[in-house]
This record gives C-alpha cells, structure tokens and sequence, in this order.
C-alpha cells in the first residue's frame, strides 16, 4: 500500500477535503452503464455533505438517483453538456432551485481550465489504473476506449480521485491520464455495467427514410468541394448519420479520396473508414461500440484526444478548427437554421449541444439531419423551443422531402444545385411538413427558468423554462 | 416514366406519408395483401385521405383494389375512385372477362363523376396460371388496360412449385408476359424481388427482367427503389448513340441517301425506333441533349 491507494470511496471523498457548497465532477465515458457517479454521490449524501453542485460532461439515464440528492438537498446545482430525457424531465418540472448550465463539450473544457468553473473533487472512472493513478480507459473489464472528456477535470481539478476495477502493477503501459494530476486511488468491484457502456455495435438505419436523407447527405458532402485529398469529417452515432458515413465511405472508395482524419465520438464505421484508406487517423474524443474500442487499442493511428484538444474555444486551437464537415442531429431546427438538440418540441429537455455547437462553429460545412416529421410533429419551425446551435454556424439541412442551405452559403447552394440535388427553400420545407401534419400549437411556456444553454464563446445563448402542466 | 413501382401498405399511415420520398417513380397503396379482412374499410378511409390530401410531387398513384372475385373491390373502387388515382392495380386477374368486369365498373363510376373516359387506367395483376395464359387477351381487353404486371409470389403457389431466387420457375410466365403485352401495345412490369437484404441480388434480378424486355419493376422495399431506376433508366453511352443515329438518319435525309451506317452498322427501322424510345426515357429524366443545352 502506499498513500494514494485507499480502500473505500468514502474514505477517499474524506481525505480530499470535500464539504457543503464545493463542486465534485464526473465523466461519462462508461454512459448508460457508469456506476460511479452514483456510488460517489450516495457516499456523499451519507457523510451529510450538502449543497453541492455537480459539474458532469454528460447525465445519462442511469443517474437518475441524482434526482433524489436534489429534492434532498445534497445537490443545489447542475453543470452539464447533455441530460437524457429521463432526469430531463424532471429538471423541467422544476425540482432543482437553481438553473441547470448547459454548455459544449468544448467550453465545458476550457472553462475548467480557465477556472471560470473551478472543481474542487474530480472522480475519474478509470477501467484500468495502477495504484499511482496512471489510468486508462483502453484495458479492463469495463473498457471505454478513450476518456477525453476527463482530462481537463483531471488536469485542473484540485484533488482527483481515479476509481478503478482493474488495478495493475505499477507502471500502468499506455496511459491516458498520468499520476502526476492524482490524489487518490479507489479499487471496486464494478465501475459500471459493460453493457451500457458500449453497444456491441452500431448499425446503420434500415429505415427507408433515413436512408434516402443519408444519401442526400452524402452527395452533398459529394459535391460540396470540401471531399478532396485531406478531407476531414465527423458523424454522429444514429442510424442514419452512420449510413451517410457508410454512403460516403462508398464515395471516397470510388474518387480515390484520401482523407486525413475522421473526428469525434469514434463509431465502428469510423473504424471501417479508417482501414479502407478513407482517413489517415482518426481522433477520438469518445468510443462509441467495441470495435472502435478494439482499435484505439491496437491501432496507432487511432488517437486519443482531450475534450479541450477536441473542442475548446480558449485552446490556441482545437480540432474541430480544421474540420472539414460535420453531420449533425435536431430535434427541431427554424427558418433561421437555429438548431434545438437540448428539449423536445414540448419544451421538456431531453439532450443537450454536447459537440453539436462546437462543430458546427468549427466545421466548413455543418450539416443537419432531419425528417420533415416526427410522429406527428414537423422539425421544421418558425422559432426552436430553445437555441442550441445558431444558424449562423449551420450550412444545409438534409430531410426526406430535399435539401435547404442557409441563404448566407449562396456558393454551396448553386454547386448542389448543378450537381442536381433537391433544393429547396427552408420555409417551403416547413410548409410542407405542415401540410402534411398540420400546423402545431405552441405550448405555453412556463415563467421560471430551469436551464441556462451557454454559448461556447462565453455568454448566454438562451434558457429553458418548466413546464407549467408538471408544474409542482 | 415508370421504372419502379413501391408497394406501400394501405393500413400504414407513416409508409403513406413518406411514399413520395423514396424515389420511386410510381406508389402502389395496397388494399389487399397487405390489409387483413377485418381492416379493409379503414385502409380504404386512409388510402382515400392520403390521395386526397397528400402531394405526391409528380410520383404516380397506383391503387391495388381487392380482386373481382372478392368482396371488397367495388367499395374499394367507391372510395378511390373520386380521388382519381392514375391506375387500378387489379389482382388476380385470370381472364379478359375479369378485367372487364372492373373495367365496366370504373366506366360507369367515371361517368357518374364527370370524368372523361380512361381517365383511371388499369393493370391486371397476373398471378395465376390462367392468367399467364390469356395474357394477351387479358393485355387487349380494354383500352383501359395500361400494363400487365407479374405477380410470381401467388403465381408459383399456384404452379405448386417453389418460389426461388434464380427465378428459373417463372420464366415461362416472364417472357409469356413481356411477348403478351408488347403484342398488345402496352407496358409490363416485373414481380417485386422479395429479398430486400440481398442488395446484389436485386441489381441482378432487376437487370434480368430489363434484358427480358419488361418497361421496369415493382419492389416492396424502398432499398431496391434507386437499383431499379438505374437498371431501368438508359445509360449514357446508349443515350449518346440514339443521338447518334438520330443525326445519322437527319443527315442522310438531307443528302438524299436511302441507305444509313452508323460505325459500320446498318441502321434500320428497329434500331431508329429504339433511339427514340431512348431519346423519349432521356428527356423524362432530364438527361437529353436539349436539357442540357
């Protein structure tokens, strides 16, 4: 033993000084299937620490038992990038007294760095460590692959506590996080539940909608004059995101493109792209199924990034500065290209911007993906329930019934056009949905704010209110 | 232009929605494979309203009624015909007289609505051993009849044989039908191929039936929708040489000459008549030599 190692969580929350009103921080690369924030939060509500505020890259379903450490006041505030519907729901009932800040995976990064958001106790989920706490998302039992999002919690975090299931000999081969930013060792039974953490794979939409909106996707990139030697590109992990990176991949294959790196969250696709020759790296923020696992394992080329290389506004650069094209999701999306990925259309929130502002800023092209309708809903509206992502930073919306480009990108929408796609106008596009939904009512909004959204430049970008029929 | 034709239930109202999404260049709403007994009045309230207030954005409307020996077929032709679909999509149909039935039926429902007559044409669907062989008196029933169109999952049930991928045990009824309806100056669509994981399967078969000489291919997977259209849309390099002959023909006109060669090839009135039939797909798909002037 020597003194980082101790041998419970709660000794660890003891020894790092923790008390009412500090901020302990998590990450959420182990997703649906992490155990630890809420081990670490039940150890602290029985200490009797009080007044806490969270700051977590993501929530995810699997906390909801952070619900009830703010009805019990344990927790007073929550810093996050993206909420699952699950704990969103509640947070739109109103049950926290303080907003919730929402920012970007980037600005998350930097404003830990800055120490405009200063955490007093960070807790890394760490699938592999030695008892120095040199840690690794790459090796163990609940292997996560790449833990990006972590590293600026432990760079700048005051005391870091890396919790672990697989403790190896000293030195720990290839870590992600060195001991030189390390307090405290824990060793459990279970860091989380492997099913949850990565799909065993992601697969490509057999949805004949997605698919036609992934095929536009893809001949826009085909011929937006960014798909050439050097291109880089990043993808979401839906169904239909996957199939335009698999439409693409079909692209390049035939052009002969040889592009540099593929960025982001790192699906099996990705992968696939990678040993076809599309990319020469991939970056990787975060590993989204095995095989992307297995292959930031054993595969060079495939590079592990922070959170704050990825995307931080205040690094002298980031990543996402020299990304050629995104493809991105809505949940709504107005005339003016703003983007809503934080609620749904009835105001409840249930996500969150995570990448999808910083790419889009970064991004040459940033595209949307989205079908006219959902159940019976249009996506396209006169003004989003909340301003994710401003239309300023979007290029082109993808839907089933054709291609709108943001009247700003005058050159791209004439190339699209020559190329023979479908464009059209973006209020033609709401007009037809509409003319197959009909027009919804708009419900009222409720007069308190539940969520601050956070430019990633610094400032306010807009705020979500409760929901004044759950109201409580 | 038909080369591909989507079958859509009739009971699905999100299929029905998005029908005008997927490419195809006609969509059948199915009133009757694809609809149980007990739901058959719904479908027709829903394929009804879809046709009424759905814009189909220049993709055709096919209706697949209920067959003449059924039950349903009259109030499914109540209900679609004031929507004015393109086609009636009739199944089973085994004999000239089945086709006549449905045909008299419409005429009288055009009448009574105003319309002029034709204005809905029909496409027997022909699955049934007979129905292969009174294919061309099936094919000129009518003036109303558009097509014949191959349905092989009923009519190897009916052959009591099995249904495969080769297809070796239709091919009796593929080029019966294709020599039918030509004969009969209409058009003829192939069977859907019923795979819609096998992507290279479908460019196979789809090619096949084109080389047999069907107009194109009805499918019930969107999937195979974009396949069919390439397999079923002239390429290029056909479309440049009926350009080709057709300058070759104007020229020898203008100098007098009887006798035309293309490359070496003698060009004769088949050869001609394919380059515009070429030409004529060209220009449907925007892809003639006046398009792109």
């Amino acid at each position: 033993m020597n003194g980082k190692l101790v041998k419970t969580i709660r000794e660890a929350i003891s020894l790092s000084g923790l008390r009412d009103g500090m901020t302990v921080s998590f990450h959420h690369h182990l997703r649906n299937g992490d155990y630890v924030l809420n081990q670490v939060m039940a150890e602290i509500a029985a200490l009797g620490i009080r007044d806490l505020t969270v700051s977590a890259s993501s929530l995810f379903d699997t906390h909801q038992p952070l619900t009830d450490h703010i009805r019990s006041g344990v927790v007073t505030g929550i810093q996050t990038n993206y909420m699952a519907a699950g704990i969103g729901r509640e947070i739109s009932r109103g049950i926290l007294g303080k907003p919730v800040e929402f920012r970007t995976h980037g600005a998350r990064a930097s404003d830990i760095a800055s120490g405009q958001v200063p955490i007093d106790v960070a807790f890394i989920a760490a699938p592999s460590a030695d008892h120095m706490g040199n840690c690794s998302g790459k090796f163990g039992k609940s292997a996560c692959g790449s833990l990006g999002y972590a590293y600026p919690d432990a760079m700048y975090a005051k005391k870091v506590v890396v919790i672990t299931d697989n403790l190896v000999p000293y030195p720990l081969q290839g870590w992600s996080i060195p001991e030189t930013n390390v307090d405290y060792v824990v060793p459990v039974e279970a860091i989380g539940n492997p099913a949850g953490i990565v799909s065993g794979t992601t697969r490509i939409t057999r949805d004949p909608v997605g698919l036609v909106m992934a095929s536009y996707a893809a001949r826009v990139i085909e011929h937006s004059g960014l798909l050439k030697d050097g291109f880089s590109f990043q993808t979401g992990a839906g169904g239909a995101s996957l199939a335009a990176a698999d439409f693409l991949k079909k692209i390049m294959l035939e052009k002969g493109v040889q592009g540099s790196f593929g960025l982001g969250g790192i699906t099996g696709y990705m992968v696939d792209m990678l040993q076809a020759g599309c990319f020469q790296s991939l970056l990787d923020v975060q590993c989204f199924d095995l095989k992307a696992v297995e292959s930031i394992r054993s595969d060079p080329r495939h590079q592990e990034i922070s959170a704050l290389h990825y995307a931080g506004p205040s690094a002298r650069s980031a990543v996402v500065d020299s990304l050629d094209v995104v493809i991105l999701g809505a949940t709504e999306i107005d005339t003016e290209f703003n983007v809503n990925v934080h609620t749904d259309s009835n105001g409840y929130i249930m996500g969150g911007s995570g990448g999808h502002s910083d790419t889009a800023a970064g991004a040459k092209l940033a595209m949307i993906i989205a079908p006219l309708f959902r159940a019976r809903l249009p996506i396209v509206t006169d003004h989003v329930t909340c301003v994710s992502t401003p239309g300023r930073d979007i290029d082109v919306l993808v839907t089933q019934g054709g291609i709108a480009v943001n009247p700003k990108n005058g050159e791209l929408r004439q190339r699209l056009l020559d190329a023979g796609l479908p464009i059209i106008e973006i209020q033609e596009l709401k007009a037809r949905a509409e003319g197959i939904t009909g027009a919804p009512k708009r419900l009222p909004r409720g007069g308190r704010e539940v969520a601050r959204v956070l430019c990633r430049d610094g400032g306010q970008l807009d705020s979500i209110y409760h929901t004044p029929e759950e109201a409580e | 232009m038909r080369r591909s034709m989507l079958f859509l239930p009739g009971n699905t109202p999100n299929m029905l929605v998005n029908g005008a999404f997927l490419g195809a260049d006609a969509v059948i709403l199915d009133l009757e494979d694809a609809v149980a007994p007990s739901e058959k009045d719904a479908a027709r309230v829903l394929v009804r309203n879809t046709i009424r207030y759905m814009d189909f954005r220049g993709c055709e409307v096919i209706v697949r009624i209920n067959a003449v020996d059924s039950d349903f077929w009259q109030a499914d032709l109540d209900e679609i015909l004031p929507q004015k679909p393109d086609l009636i999509l009739l199944p089973k149909s085994s004999s000239a007289q089945d086709v006549l039935a449905a045909d008299a039926y419409i005429g009288q429902k055009e009448a009574a609505l105003g319309f002029a007559p034709n204005t809905v044409r029909l496409m027997p669907l022909i699955e049934t051993a007979l129905g292969v062989e009174n294919a061309f008196s099936i094919a000129s029933a009518c003036p109303r009849v558009a097509a014949l169109f191959l349905g092989a999952e009923d009519l190897t049930a009916d052959l009591r044989c099995q249904r495969t991928k080769a297809g070796r045990e239709i091919e009796y009824a593929r080029t019966r039908l294709v020599v039918a309806a030509r004969a009969a100056n209409v058009d003829v669509y192939d069977t859907p191929f019923t795979d819609v994981n096998d992507d290279e399967g479908i460019q196979t078969d789809a090619a096949y039936a084109k080389a047999l000489g069907f107009t194109g291919k009805s499918s019930i997977s969107p999937r195979h929708v974009e396949v069919i259209n390439r397999v079923f849309s002239p390429t290029q390099k056909e479309i440049d040489y009926a350009y080709e002959v057709m300058d070759a023909i104007r020229l020898a006109k203008e100098q007098g000459r009887g006798a035309i060669a293309l490359r070496g090839k003698m060009i004769d009135a088949p050869i001609v008549a394919r380059a515009e039939q070429t030409i004529a797909a060209a220009r449907e798909m925007g892809l003639g030599r006046e398009d792109r002037a």
